[in-house]
């Protein structure tokens, strides 16, 4: 069942390449022109036409982007000159470590709320739990991250407002995770440095996801709650918090933890959104710096990379699920 | 409980009203042009008793009209995209779902491709190169949104076409785009109201998100996500600027929440039973 739903990615993979394949044809205009402006000499036309492939037929051209994304070489950047791998291996560990404290800050906030909000159903705790919940996902992100600057940064000056760790500051890249890097170098002035950058952009890409993962834990607790088993629990005498912890924790978590595999996306979408508020230097900040200087080859890259990841973690998440519950069937 | 449910609809409700008023009422109730320039006048803080409410920004203009011209694109952009969404979606998950086979392979990988790239970035990327403009707007969102339609029809279609009135509307010799059209759609309206409302509230967070990040509209329109852009570079001397296009994001998305979390509630049957 496995191998039948990794060969059906296949044609998924296929037609995410096409789609930003196509990005590029989308352009109105001759995408040349864009690139070089209004006075470009028919000779440089030709020669940036040639050297990206445009004077080939779709077919080809196509065809030559899957080759060039399978070896992973896409050339160079417009902007930055450098190639446009690099440029995007060096910026995702911010990224990667913003998505990932921004986990533990929605962790913290939506279990607890969500799972305290099924216990007391349709209590004043539960209307408020699940207001605070409808609060979060209407919030605009990036209106939070701009108060949050406002008011932590400009008003109290709690936090650094920008980038990713004090200037001048330096930190020996090992996995090019700051946090990680500066306690393995024992550097406990980086590591307080990179930790007061990451609490702002983490608490607003934090906060959308947690909203999201309150109702997904509220409704996956109050599922299990229904269920015979926990009532057999009850029915045989055990205390409350035997059966709350025991039996309908266990299970209602489940779904909750596989769920927030599948909240990549939110992730990946905010930190977008996030890191140009905060000029974060992540992925998410270079993809939006590459539209505004209209490097369209890195655009491309980074909006297939978000696709193939997005995709690949959903596909895990989907294997993962069927060995953690037995019911479900790909 | 029941009667919490309906308090919600009614206040969402309100809300999504107050913003149509809003937006199509736009010239009788904001007290300024929302262009015109007074330069004398800038940056002014808000002032209840005074002319201008919510304040004026770096150009002098009034704050509370450019809100309220701002309303019309979040609704002019929110209601088209969720109607064409709604029809492209709802069209091919009927299909898919009543008919099966080779349609409904083609359509769940088509969807599964776009399903495969996180909903705003793909809107990003659009933006990114179709250019700024109202239209192209309309038609990135709606290709990034049509996809959760479709999913929700088909699987409502594949359960609604087993039940007995369709049955018995083929026995009596209806053809299937008859029955498609006058048995079978009907009944998935609720379900297609849920999804839309809720679509409503995130294509609102997603142009004023595109217009914040200068992929939206062309600059000269007022619009909520451009007016919390500009007013970043003022944050210090001017918080104004950026606290209320975002108060009227945040009050509008949060009312059409509610709106769409109480019509769920209502139609859900498994939470009327209770």
């Amino acid at each position: 069942m496995i191998g039948r739903r990794l060969i059906g990615a296949i044609p998924v993979l296929f037609g995410i390449s096409f789609i930003v394949f196509l990005l590029m044809h989308l352009a109105p205009g001759d995408p040349v022109f864009l690139l070089l402006g209004e006075n470009a000499t028919p000779a440089d036309v030709a020669r940036v036409r040639h050297e990206w492939g445009l004077d080939e037929p779709l077919a080809v051209q196509y065809w030559q982007f899957i080759s060039r994304a399978m070896t992973g070489d896409f050339g160079r950047s417009l902007k930055f000159g450098e190639p446009v791998t690099k440029l995007v291996f060096e910026r995702l560990p911010a990224t990667i470590e913003l998505a990932g404290l921004s986990l533990v800050v929605a962790i913290l906030i939506s279990i607890p709320i969500g799972v305290y909000s099924a216990i007391k159903r349709d209590t004043l705790v539960d209307h408020a739990g699940t207001g605070l919940a409808l609060v979060g996902v209407s919030l605009p992100n990036f209106w939070l991250g701009i108060m949050l600057i406002y008011f932590l940064g400009g008003r109290w000056n709690l936090l650094p407002v920008a980038g990713r760790i004090e200037y001048g500051m330096e930190i020996h890249a090992i996995t090019g995770l700051y946090l990680l890097d500066s306690l393995l170098g024992g550097n406990f002035a980086a590591f307080w440095s990179a930790a007061k950058h990451l609490v702002m952009p983490a608490l607003t890409l934090g906060t959308a996801l947690a909203a999201i993962v309150t109702r997904i834990t509220r409704s996956s607790v109050l599922e299990v709650m229904r269920q015979d088993y926990v009532m057999t629990a009850r029915a045989k005498g055990l205390s409350e918090r035997a059966v709350v912890w025991r039996h309908i924790l266990r299970n209602a978590l489940i779904t909750v933890v596989t769920i927030l595999g599948l909240q990549l996306g939110a992730l990946l979408n905010g930190s977008v959104i996030t890191e140009t508020v905060f000029s974060y230097p992540g992925i998410g900040d270079l993809l939006i710096q590459s539209i505004a200087a209209r490097d369209y080859r890195l655009t491309q890259v980074l909006i297939l990379f978000f696709g193939i990841i997005y995709f690949a973690v959903n596909l895990l998440v989907d294997v993962v699920y069927t060995f953690i519950d037995p019911r479900i069937k790909l | 409980m029941r009667r919490f449910r309906y308090f919600k609809v009614f206040a969402g409700g309100v809300i999504l009203v107050g913003l149509v008023v809003c937006g199509v009422a736009a010239p009788l109730l904001a007290p300024f042009d929302p262009q015109e320039q007074r330069l004398e006048a800038r940056l002014q803080p808000p002032a209840w008793s005074g002319v201008h409410w919510l304040g004026t920004d770096n150009l002098g203009r009034d704050i509370l009209s450019r809100i309220i011209y701002g309303s019309r694109i979040s609704l002019l952009v929110g209601a088209t995209t969720v109607i064409l969404a709604g029809v492209v979606g709802c069209f091919l998950g009927a299909i898919a779902g009543y008919f099966g086979r080779g349609i409904d392979e083609i359509v769940g990988k088509v969807t599964e491709i776009f399903l495969a790239f996180p909903f705003l970035l793909l809107a990003i990327a659009l933006m990114a190169f179709l250019g700024q403009g109202i239209v192209n707007i309309i038609l990135a969102l709606m290709m990034s949104r049509w996809v959760q339609y479709c999913r929700v029809v088909r699987g409502e279609v594949l359960s609604l076409k087993e039940r007995d009135f369709v049955t018995a509307a083929k026995a009596l010799g209806g053809k299937d785009f008859y029955i498609l059209l006058r048995h079978v759609a009907p009944n998935t309206l609720p379900s297609v109201t849920v999804v839309a409302t809720f679509a409503m509230a995130i294509v609102i967070i997603s142009e004023a998100s595109l217009s914040f990040l200068g992929l939206g509209v062309p600059a000269y329109i007022p619009t909520w996500g451009s007016m919390l852009s500009e007013g970043r570079s003022y944050m210090s001397r001017a918080p104004w600027l950026t606290i209320f296009p975002g108060l009227a994001i945040f009050i509008t998305v949060f009312g059409i929440n509610l709106l769409g979390d109480g019509l769920r509630d209502l139609f859900d049957p498994k939470l009327q039973r209770q």
